[in-house]
């Protein structure tokens, strides 16, 4: 084109703008093809895709949560119940300043840093918007009033009703019952698909006791209910509706008036004891003191009250009655003299003389008798009456430890009880297998000598204490013991889980044994005795908590107080006609008849005359803590805590 | 009537100079036929649209309604006055918008964070909307006085024409209103023959100065849109949602869409913006894919018009005004329809004739009222050089 044209150019004008026309015509209808390519894409080629998302957006699959099963005692007394409580929520999307609402409820209602870290935490998981998040939890009616009252200036904040769990016996059943807890991040991570599924819509979960035990009972079914939602998540219309099923309600063996009993018999002190019905093996009494309020678990415990709890040196949250163990000590002879009528090593007329010690040849060890000069000429049945020590070192060391070992764990020592309460623990019934697995030592005779009196490696917890003198009194039924009688409709039967095959004679001879222990002028167990108008049988034992070294006198006012002798007692009632066995372990209490023994009494003395009684609670909050963090009092072995403290609010 | 006023209305047609052509009544109301029913079926669709996405709200579609009346009203006042006078006073209607555009920057009102309006005792009205007509017939009547293809002085000019508008809305920030005005004027140098060599150049510096924009230029949430454009799974939540969710609504309709009343994105309020920016999502929803072919249809149909008026003009001047307000409109169409399937960035263009919205569907139909004017002028011999 020439530079310096001045003159305008019609013809090159129409002609260059008609070809740009063209162009840009071509170039639209390029652009459209790409738009309906798009457009084609979108609605043709994914259109499952998009209309799967669409229904998505639309239909929320709302989960209905059943009504957790409730708990019941033997007699139909409610133990665990669900309560409407009420719940503070957020949404977020509906508030303008979130810092300015919640610095304005903070001035209604109380709200802790906690409640707010917490919330935030749960803001930041994925959720849809429009979502509630939960703020506080239990708000008392002045509370709720104070929301209502300024609901105008409190844009996106919802107060909702939710049923939670409440137990209003308190402390009593807090380690059989247990209590249910907020699902925590540890759970769901070990849930599986099924488990993520039932969970979704849960708030709580059975965290011990018989609520984690029978968690698929009592939690029931879940149901749907298919809702048509806006993006501002409010349900326009239900769709469909799938009922949930409801959890089932448990009955237990459990006695209320007994478990009071027992709490008012063992008092301020330390310890554990276990009442079973002999004809079933239910279990009419199981506690461990001191206790705790399970209810305080229920919503999320406060930091306050979790470290009281844990740092307390008497361990509450430790549930002493399945998770203790301590030496059976002198309650195993019973079953050590049956061992040995039974195997033939003696008889019943088979005498030996007490010097007071007992040695082995080749070895100038003394194994001493509680009673420093002896028991003179002792046969078994003086042996059980009177506890001579002597008289078990040697039949102990007669019968030898395989013998032992397999006849004990016929009663149940060193095996896990099988009760409807998880974690309990399964005590040392030793054998030479362990000691070479655990130890990687040969057995010697020695240990064989300690077994004998329960002391040693062995060890036991007060439910498989209880379960022994069950299966005594049972004439060798082993049953399994029961926390729960009935699931909903269904009654669960009494188990056999295996017979001690004895002949009727030794029974009746350990028996009277076992009854004089607690009726003859020189039975160990006389005084808690007195005046009964039933015949009773028992057995009584004494701990030592450390070793006593070689010719060392037993001092125990030279000793701290958690360092005494732990007291024992094992027994059952009426005599001919037995209904209930007792075990019972106070700590440090030093001595098996004189505290152990008058527990078992007022058990006894309740169940079959109604005599019972009620205690003086001891309130959490008065127990004596020691601050935080603080190396946890371990009685006997270390890690003896650990499922204690695996807890965490 | 004074001289000026005779300048102003046009002459009667029995004054014309026209011979080859006979007076029918649509050149004497100064319309197109063909174009204003394509107009006013496209009105009846989107307001079909308008009223699902409104979920029966009757007083939004009754505003909406009087906009109409407005803007057909403004188109066929406009396509009454002669084009001349367009070009004669097209520098005072620039400088004029430019004034008002700076004006915005420093009394504007607005909303989120933008300075958009000026609010004149109560009226409230948008600067930047007069721009879109001022510019194309500033740089039209610039550049049809010049030889053409325009030497390298007057596209010179006329970039700086367009760039002063484009920076002012830039700052006030409304990106998507900018891109139009300055492509308005962009198209007028295109038509006008602006070389290829210069255009293949500006295309390279644009592509090398994409770095420094994205950098430098861009604010923030611009930056969000374009990132979430080519991710919007990243924050599925936040910026991200309206993509997912518009997709969703458009991928939902399938061929035959969910019928009219009956999408459910857009009436449980998971399409944001279904009234404004996002309605084909809606239509798409609702009519499926033949809704939208049958849209895009009417859209051609109306642009094909368009540029048959401009090829058919009478001089330069007319011809770059009609080709620049017909491709702007395709751009419009374009950019909202591809920004709403995921296809580009979300800059708020309205969907032309079918959104919701008063100030800029009148400046649409007053750009319509040119292309008619441009249509139905008489046509005079050729006197002038």
């Amino acid at each position: 084109m020439q530079e310096q044209q001045q003159f305008k150019n019609y013809h090159l004008e129409t002609r260059t703008f008609s070809n740009r026309v063209l162009f840009t015509g071509l170039l639209i209808v390029g652009l459209v093809l790409i738009l309906l390519a798009r457009y084609y894409s979108l609605q043709i080629v994914d259109y499952e895709n998009y209309a799967t998302q669409s229904d998505n957006n639309r239909i929320l699959v709302q989960t209905i949560n059943p009504q957790r099963g409730l708990i019941f005692d033997r007699d139909g007394k409610l133990l665990a119940d669900n309560r409407p409580s009420y719940i503070l929520s957020l949404v977020p999307e509906n508030i303008a300043s979130l810092d300015e609402t919640i610095a304005l409820l903070r001035q209604l209602v109380v709200v802790s840093d906690k409640h707010i870290q917490d919330f935030y935490k749960s803001l930041k998981t994925n959720r849809r918007p429009y979502q509630p998040i939960p703020l506080r939890y239990r708000l008392t009616e002045e509370e709720i009033a104070k929301i209502a009252v300024n609901e105008y200036r409190l844009a996106g904040v919802e107060v909702q009703a939710q049923l939670v769990r409440d137990y209003p016996e308190g402390d009593l059943f807090a380690h059989s019952i247990g209590y249910v807890g907020k699902i925590n991040d540890r759970e769901w991570s070990r849930f599986d698909e099924e488990e993520v599924r039932r969970y979704q819509g849960a708030h709580t979960i059975g965290k011990i006791g018989i609520e984690k035990f029978y968690e698929d009972s009592l939690f029931g079914e879940i149901g749907y209910r298919h809702v048509e939602i806006n993006a501002r998540m409010r349900v326009l219309r239900t769709l469909e509706q799938e009922n949930p099923v409801q959890g089932e309600d448990l009955s237990l063996h459990l006695d209320t008036r007994l478990q009071k009993t027992a709490f008012a018999a063992m008092g301020a002190r330390r310890g554990a004891v276990v009442a079973i019905d002999v004809k079933t093996g239910g279990i009419l009494s199981i506690v461990s003191s001191p206790s705790y309020d399970p209810n305080l678990f229920v919503t999320g415990i406060s930091y306050k009250d979790y470290n009281a709890l844990r740092g307390s040196l008497d361990i509450p949250l430790f549930d002493r009655a399945i998770q203790g163990r301590y030496p059976p000590a002198s309650t195993i002879k019973p079953m050590m003299g049956l061992a040995g009528l039974s195997e033939q090593v003696i008889s019943q007329s088979y005498k030996i003389f007490d010097p007071g010690y007992y040695q082995l040849e080749n070895d100038d060890r003394l194994y001493r008798d509680w009673k420093r000069h002896g028991h003179g000429i002792v046969n078994v049945h003086k042996a059980i009456v009177q506890s001579s020590d002597t008289f078990f070192y040697d039949l102990a060391f007669r019968m030898g430890i395989d013998r032992i070992h397999r006849f004990g764990s016929q009663f149940g020592l060193g095996q896990p009880t099988g009760v409807d309460i998880p974690s309990e623990r399964r005590g040392l019934w030793p054998s030479r297998e362990w000691k070479k697995r655990a130890r990687q030592l040969p057995w010697f005779p020695g240990d064989t000598i300690n077994v004998g009196i329960g002391q040693g490696f062995a060890l036991a917890t007060p439910l498989q204490l209880a379960v022994m003198v069950n299966t005594i009194a049972n004439r060798g039924k082993h049953l399994k013991p029961q926390v729960v009688k009935s699931i909903g409709e269904e009654v669960l039967p009494p188990e056999v889980l295996n017979y001690v095959e004895i002949d009727d004679r030794h029974w009746d001879f350990v028996f009277k044994a076992m009854k004089d222990v607690m009726h003859a002028p020189n039975g160990t167990a006389r005084r808690a005795a007195k005046n009964s108008s039933y015949d009773m049988a028992g057995k009584t034992g004494t701990a030592q908590v450390v070793g006593i070294k070689q010719n060392e006198k037993y001092d125990s006012e030279a000793l701290k107080e958690r360092h005494r002798d732990h007291a024992l007692f094992v027994g059952f009632a009426p005599y001919d006609d037995p209904q209930i066995a007792v075990a019972v372990i106070v700590e440090n209490a030093e001595s098996g008849s004189g505290s152990a023994a008058p527990v078992a009494r007022k058990m006894f003395d309740a169940h079959l005359l109604g005599q019972y009684l009620e205690p003086e609670r001891v309130k959490v909050k008065d127990v004596k803590t020691v601050g935080y963090p603080i190396e946890p009092f371990v009685p006997f072995q270390r890690g003896s805590l650990a499922v204690a403290q695996r807890e965490s609010p | 009537m004074s001289v000026r006023q005779q300048d102003f209305i046009r002459r009667m047609p029995e004054a014309s100079h026209d011979l080859r052509r006979r007076r029918s009544f649509w050149r004497v109301v100064h319309l197109d036929p063909l174009l204003l029913f394509l107009l006013l079926a496209l009105t009846a669709v989107g307001l079909v649209v308008l009223y699902s996405a409104s979920e029966g709200n009757s007083s939004l579609l009754r505003r909406q309604v009087v906009f109409f009346i407005i803007a057909y009203a403004g188109m066929f006042t406009i396509a009454q006055i002669q084009l001349d006078y367009f070009a004669r006073w097209s520098l005072l209607f620039y400088v004029g918008a430019l004034i008002l555009l700076a004006l915005v920057l420093i009394w504007g009102v607005g909303a989120k964070g933008a300075q958009r309006w000026l609010s004149l005792g109560g009226f409230r009205f948008q600067p930047s909307e007069m721009m879109k007509l001022a510019m194309p017939i500033a740089i039209a009547a610039y550049l049809s006085n010049k030889t053409l293809p325009p030497r390298f002085k007057h596209v010179f000019w006329s970039l700086v024409f367009v760039a002063i508008p484009t920076v002012l809305i830039v700052r006030q920030p409304d990106l998507g209103t900018s891109i139009l005005v300055a492509t308005s004027g962009l198209i007028v140098l295109f038509y006008a023959g602006l070389r290829w060599s210069y255009i293949l150049t500006a295309a390279a510096l644009l592509i090398a100065s994409v770095w420094p924009m994205w950098h430098y230029v861009l604010h923030d949430y611009q930056r969000q849109r374009v990132l979430t454009l080519f991710n919007p799974e990243a924050d599925k939540l936040g910026a991200g949602w309206n993509i997912i969710q518009s997709k969703t609504a458009i991928g939902s309709g399938g061929v035959n869409g969910k019928g009219w009343l009956d999408g459910t994105q857009s009436h449980l309020d998971f399409l944001p913006e279904s009234h404004t920016d996002f309605i084909i999502a809606v239509l798409a929803e609702e009519f499926g894919f033949v809704g939208v072919v049958a849209l895009l249809g009417f859209y051609l149909l109306i642009i094909a018009r368009g540029l048959m008026i401009a090829v058919n003009a009478q001089d330069s001047f007319r011809r770059l005004l009609a080709g620049s307000i017909t491709l702007t409109f395709f751009v419009y169409v374009f950019v909202n329809i591809g920004m709403v399937s995921g296809l580009l960035p979300v800059v708020g263009v309205p969907l032309p004739l079918v959104s919701l919205g008063g100030t800029s569907l009148v400046t649409l139909m007053l750009g319509f009222g040119l292309l008619m004017g441009i249509s139905t002028e008489p046509r005079r011999i050729s006197t002038n050089r």
